[in-house]
């Protein structure tokens, strides 16, 4: 199996920590990983955007067509890349500010207000996690017990945030559902 | 040892303290400032020193004094940066000083563009500066193969006591994968031997790039062709990939190389002959893996690569020697050539719609 | 019969290749007593440069790494960086090392690298054939300021010693003549404070030597040394510009 993937959203969202978290999660469970940042002349703001591909086999070219997967934290970045999505392929949007009937009408569309989400838990630094969570588990990529162990050991540094992060990927495993 | 995650670019700066690098100097400059950023941080973990110079210049110019003393040593830039380090490239080149320089190619000419890009294959492949000095240029297209290369490119810069150069596209600088690292080489300071120390004071070492008589002047110029004549027998690296029956064959180096292969994988899924020639080093190159092609079957040859006008196309043509069309496929300043692509381009070169380019 | 002076072991036979009455050979022999008498020949490495400099490997019998045009300041830090126990000095001309060379002296100088920068200050390109340095007298003919350097066209005579003077780090800046022997010996006297300083891995030295060129400056040997006392030593003052080392021991 091999899922690639665009991750897009402003600066500031996370939009990288989902793609690296993602990795991190496969070469923890014995796949695969890439994971190829888009980078600009900007410093901060902007927008942001990386290609993910997990595999269970060793990965070739990073550069296709199309991908499986989108996951548009904003609407600029679905506008700008559900159009490389294969007709039946999964967008995952952040609807808490991207509006579900923007999705092409082909793909299967979850969305998931993970700012909305992220608020209630505490913070909205986590909407990240949630989203990464919510695509782990609708890829069934991972299991949930996979991603906590990953997403704790990789932001161990921030023990004051470790429960809060817990709660943001079972979030995330129940509003993939 | 378990692998890790890591960026191109901090993978090569790895590589390279465990391949024994303990110098490092270099200027700001992107895509490659991972790398000086890393060494700061590194080297002086391992007992190295990190200098950021105050120009490319400059930097390049310190690796000359500390390959002088016997350390091994490295710096890396970018494309517009290179042109600038040309002058101390040909200095160490002149002076039998082992370095190891990357270019972490981006867009050109000019400030061009900091996308990755292929664009510097000439000023890599001839001569990064004037006299006519070679380097081996070494073209990675996964963050494995830049680790291994970069390792690589030191124990040659110690063999041939001369500089290297490590060459990935700003692409493969920014991805992250699982690398298995390589492990720590000696890092002691050798005592270098030199021609110029046999002409001007043998009881000492000389480093000079400057010869004073024509018989000595002659004498290490043909030091030197011999020793690029060794490289072409010796050094070439490539990947040929299901090539030995092939009708159609891409040539692609760097990330275009990866991105063909799997154009290659899906059109030998069709039953379509399809191969793949990857030069892994650029200099020198692979002439002799086109010397194995069976012209009798080969309808045409692909060359594509992250550049507009093409350049490697002159070494295709040149190993080939007219015996195929070739053709040509390229982009450049950040966009990148795609699997798709590569793949049309081969299928309709296999059923006979190829368009001869020239 | 007792020695009163010998040619220094240094020095490599059969000597300087350097024009007649050229002060530059004079250089030569200093530094080469000086590390003769610190016992150091072995481990020092010269860092020589492009132009008159560059023959200065011809003269002196100690391991030499020759910088391209301007760059024996950056090759002088990378050689001092990585090997601590080794004298490293500079030799360059005022072409080689205020000209094409500023940025690599001045951020060299600036770091507080541990070697010693000698400048030969002999207001003129000498090897390539006596054109214009940025220490070139006002008025000063060069072959490529044929009716004398003018201020408003090429600027003024640089003094590096006293540009070198604005940054914090330097230890020794120092200008010393060669036209006369009490000169001379203040200049090898300075050489010598700064080899010390660098043995004692304390940082930067600066030591400017004012010289002459009488090939380019079309005049004898003797009427050069009149040329300096008249113009350039007076547009170059001599002295100690900075002692950190006597300083501290105040």
């Amino acid at each position: 199996m091999i899922n690639r993937s665009v991750v897009a959203g402003f600066g500031g969202q996370g939009v990288m920590m989902i793609g690296k978290m993602l990795c991190y999660a496969s070469l923890d469970h014995g796949k695969h990983a890439l994971f190829l940042p888009s980078y600009g002349t900007e410093q901060r703001g902007g927008t942001a955007n990386c290609t993910v591909i997990l595999s269970d086999e060793e990965i070739g070219s990073p550069m296709t067509a199309h991908i499986d997967t989108l996951i548009a934290m904003n609407e600029p970045s679905l506008k700008k890349f559900q159009g490389m999505v294969k007709p039946g392929g999964t967008v995952y949007i952040n609807s808490s500010l991207v509006k579900p009937e923007d999705v092409r009408e082909d793909v299967v569309c979850t969305a998931i207000p993970v700012d909305d989400l992220a608020h209630e838990l505490g913070s909205t630094k986590v909407a990240n996690i949630i989203m990464l969570s919510a695509y782990a588990a609708g890829t069934g990529m991972f299991t949930k017990e996979e991603v906590t162990e990953t997403v704790l050991h990789k932001l161990a540094s921030k023990p004051q945030f470790l429960e809060m992060n817990r709660k943001a990927v079972e979030t995330g495993f129940e509003h993939a559902k | 040892m378990a692998k890790q995650f890591m960026k191109g670019t901090e993978a090569i700066a790895e590589a390279a303290v465990r391949g024994g690098c303990r110098f490092f100097a270099g200027y700001p400059i992107t895509p490659q400032n991972e790398i000086p950023e890393y060494m700061s941080r590194r080297l002086p973990e391992v007992g190295g020193v990190f200098v950021q110079g105050e120009s490319e210049v400059s930097s390049v110019s310190m690796l000359f004094g500390a390959a002088a003393v016997g350390t091994r040593c490295m710096t890396s830039s970018s494309s517009p940066g290179m042109s600038l380090k040309s002058e101390g490239v040909s200095a160490l080149a002149a002076g039998q000083l082992p370095a190891v320089i990357v270019n972490v190619s981006r867009g050109g000419p000019g400030v061009g563009s900091i996308q990755a890009a292929q664009m510097d294959y000439f000023q890599v492949t001839r001569a990064m500066g004037h006299g006519g000095h070679r380097l081996i240029v070494y073209a990675p297209s996964t963050v494995q193969e830049a680790v291994d290369l970069t390792y690589k490119a030191f124990e040659k810069a110690d063999e041939y006591q001369a500089p290297m150069l490590v060459c990935p596209d700003g692409s493969i600088g920014a991805m992250m994968e699982a690398v298995e690292l390589p492990p720590f080489r000696d890092a002691e300071r050798k005592r270098l031997t030199t021609y110029a120390s046999q002409c001007i004071n043998p009881d000492k070492l000389i480093i000079s790039t400057f010869h004073y008589t024509a018989e000595h002047s002659e004498g290490f110029n043909r030091l030197l062709e011999e020793m690029y004549e060794g490289w072409k027998q010796n050094e070439v690296m490539v990947e040929e990939y299901e090539t030995e029956d092939a009708e159609v064959v891409v040539c692609a180096y760097g990330i275009v190389g990866r991105v063909a292969k799997d154009a290659v994988k899906q059109l030998r899924a069709e039953g379509i002959k399809a191969g793949l020639i990857r030069p892994i080093t650029l200099f020198p190159f692979c002439t002799k893996s086109f010397e194995k092609l069976d012209y009798g079957k080969l309808k045409g040859i692909l060359v594509a690569e992250l550049s507009i006008p093409a350049q490697m196309i002159e070494d295709v043509e040149l190993a080939t020697k007219g015996r195929v069309p070739l053709e040509s496929l390229t982009h450049s300043g950040g966009r990148f050539i795609i699997t798709e692509e590569v793949y049309d381009r081969l299928k309709a070169m296999a059923l006979g719609n190829t368009k001869e380019v020239k | 019969m007792e020695l009163l002076y010998t040619r220094p072991k240094t020095l490599i036979k059969p000597g300087s290749y350097y024009c007649p009455g050229c002060l530059h050979a004079l250089a030569g022999k200093l530094i080469a007593e000086v590390i003769q008498e610190m016992g150091v020949q072995d481990d020092t490495l010269l860092i020589a440069s492009v132009g008159c400099g560059g023959m200065f490997k011809r003269i002196l019998d100690v391991d030499c790494a020759s910088a391209t045009h301007g760059r024996a300041a950056a090759a002088a830090t990378g050689a001092c960086r990585c090997a601590p126990e080794k004298l490293v000095f500079t030799y360059q001309g005022d072409g080689d090392l205020a000209a094409i060379g500023l940025a690599e002296t001045l951020n060299a100088a600036n770091r507080g690298e541990n070697f010693v920068a000698i400048l030969i200050n002999n207001s003129t390109y000498g090897m390539t054939g006596g054109q214009m340095a940025p220490t070139t007298m006002i008025g000063q003919a060069s072959t490529t300021t044929p009716g004398g350097r003018q201020a408003e066209r090429e600027g003024y005579p640089m003094h590096m010693c006293e540009i070198i003077d604005q940054l914090t780090a330097p230890r020794f800046i120092a200008r010393y003549s060669l036209d006369k022997p009490a000169e001379i010996r203040k200049a090898k006297a300075g050489i010598r404070h700064a080899f010390d300083i660098q043995r004692a891995h304390k940082g930067y030295s600066f030591v400017e030597l004012m010289s002459n060129c009488p090939t380019n400056w079309g005049l004898s040997p003797l009427q050069s040394l009149e040329f300096m006392r008249e113009k350039t030593l007076k547009e170059f003052p001599l002295g100690v510009f900075r002692d950190l080392e006597k300083e501290e021991t105040l």
